[in-house]
């Protein structure tokens, strides 16, 4: 329990770096996904493969790979970023891969019928997307896109590595520190356990919300 | 009369399918045009090129003069004008009755939300379903949608309407409360092309029959002449076929 108390600011500035990348890069995540699930359905060729490669080389590339490719890559381009923002963005590009499959599955089950039927009426493939589309993909795809941000919650432990404060590197502290490594890890796990049932309590209470009426 | 919709020189193949052969069509405006045919003839892909829910591979379509445009906003405003009633319904299921049928003039037209909400109840009324606005496709019986669908098309205001096999999907009590619909707007002088099985529509509501076999246009007559002397033997066959039962 005293790696704990005495150890609180250690381990409250990890949670909360934690925090952060779980929160921007899902917004993040989200944001593309959407975006690229629309590229991926629409009625452009050049924007469908867009969409296509954006999953290709995101979803299939290691996330510690995209880490060094962000962090280590772009620099040499000119491009300097705070790490943490680094981290931001390859945990969101990555994840959005995901989302991104997920709300396409989740477009595939609205009834291309509806989707004509807007047509028919006049509306744009925007408007059809964004009004008839979307919202039913949406309830579909409630649970499936709250299992890939609980994903993502975890793999933010990779930026650890890149020198961004987060919940899992206050174990090297710790440890160097002689404290014991179970303990340091026993509180390392609830800090994760506490964000990860957050997001599963929001999405259960999203789809009790709005999921599918069945 | 003044042609509204014009087809003329169209062909399509679904691979080697060759779906519509050379078609020339015209419908004048107030005209109700009955496709009848069997299976597999293309009526229905003949309905959904008017308004480009398929692409045609040559030939020119015109709605009142102007040529249906590729892509984009142009066309999305010339669909605008041409309403369209599917087998399926197709309501939005997320959305009220209310909601489907208000949906695309809010959107399409940017009315005002209750000059909007007003003509939809209005036109509700008109299909006898006032009393399920709330109401969640769902909830509704396969007629009702429907009519459901025929409001909705209706509140565009559109010069003409499309009908693909409207009946084919409701159990026979429900066929007539929508062909009831139909028949009503037909009188009013709405442009109607109505694909569908139902050979009384056709005798009753309809000012010409198209027959369509293998994708051609056969016959293009009255629905008089055609049910009584129709000219073509596959025509015959397909008519000796449907009357018997």
């Amino acid at each position: 329990m005293n790696v704990l108390t005495q150890n609180f600011q250690l381990y409250g500035d990890g949670f909360l770096g934690t925090l952060r990348l779980t929160v921007y890069s899902s917004l993040l995540a989200l944001a593309l996904g959407v975006v690229m699930a629309g590229f991926r359905v629409a009625p452009v060729g050049a924007l469908r493969g867009v969409g296509t490669a954006w999953v290709a080389v995101l979803r299939n590339t290691p996330l510690t790979l995209l880490f060094f490719a962000m962090l280590l890559g772009l620099p040499r381009f000119g491009v300097a970023l705070p790490f943490e923002l680094f981290a931001v963005l390859a945990l969101g590009c990555y994840t959005s891969s995901f989302i991104c499959e997920a709300v396409r599955s989740g477009i595939n089950t609205v009834p291309l019928g509806q989707g004509e039927a807007a047509r028919s009426l006049g509306m744009t493939f925007g408007q059809t997307l964004g009004t008839v589309v979307l919202p039913q993909a949406f309830r579909t795809v409630i649970a499936p896109v709250g299992s890939t941000l609980i994903a993502l919650c975890k793999n933010s432990a990779i930026a650890g590595s890149f020198s961004v404060t987060e919940l899992l590197s206050t174990y090297k502290t710790l440890n160097e520190n002689g404290y014991s490594v179970l303990w340091s890890f026993v509180w390392i796990a609830l800090g994760y356990l506490i964000l990860t049932l957050a997001i599963s309590a929001l999405f259960h209470f999203m789809e009790r919300r709005w999921g599918a009426a069945r | 009369m003044e042609p509204l919709i014009e087809l003329r020189g169209v062909n399509k193949h679904y691979g080697t399918l060759h779906v519509l052969r050379d078609i020339n069509l015209t419908v004048g405006r107030g005209e109700v045009v009955v496709v009848i045919g069997p299976s597999g003839s293309g009526k229905s892909t003949l309905c959904r090129i008017i308004n480009r829910l398929e692409t045609v591979e040559s030939g020119t379509i015109t709605l009142a003069g102007r040529n249906l445009p590729a892509e984009g906003k142009e066309l999305a405003r010339l669909r605008a004008e041409v309403g369209m009633v599917f087998q399926a319904f197709n309501l939005f299921g997320h959305k009220t009755v209310l909601a489907n049928v208000m949906l695309a003039p809010l959107k399409v037209r940017g009315q005002k939300k209750d000059k909007a909400q007003a003509r939809a109840l209005d036109l509700l009324e008109r299909v006898g379903l006032a009393d399920q606005a709330a109401k969640y496709p769902a909830q509704l019986s396969g007629g009702q949608q429907q009519r459901v669908a025929i409001a909705r098309a209706l509140a565009m205001d559109p010069e003409a309407l499309l009908f693909d096999e409207p009946t084919s999907a409701l159990d026979p009590e429900m066929i007539s409360e929508v062909l009831e619909v139909m028949r009503q707007l037909a009188q009013e002088g709405m442009t109607m092309v109505v694909v569908t099985h139902e050979m009384g529509f056709a005798r009753s509501a309809a000012n010409r029959v198209v027959f369509m076999a293998e994708g051609q246009i056969v016959e293009d007559r009255t629905p008089e002449e055609f049910f009584t002397a129709p000219e073509s033997d596959r025509a015959k066959d397909f008519l000796s076929k449907i009357l018997k039962h």
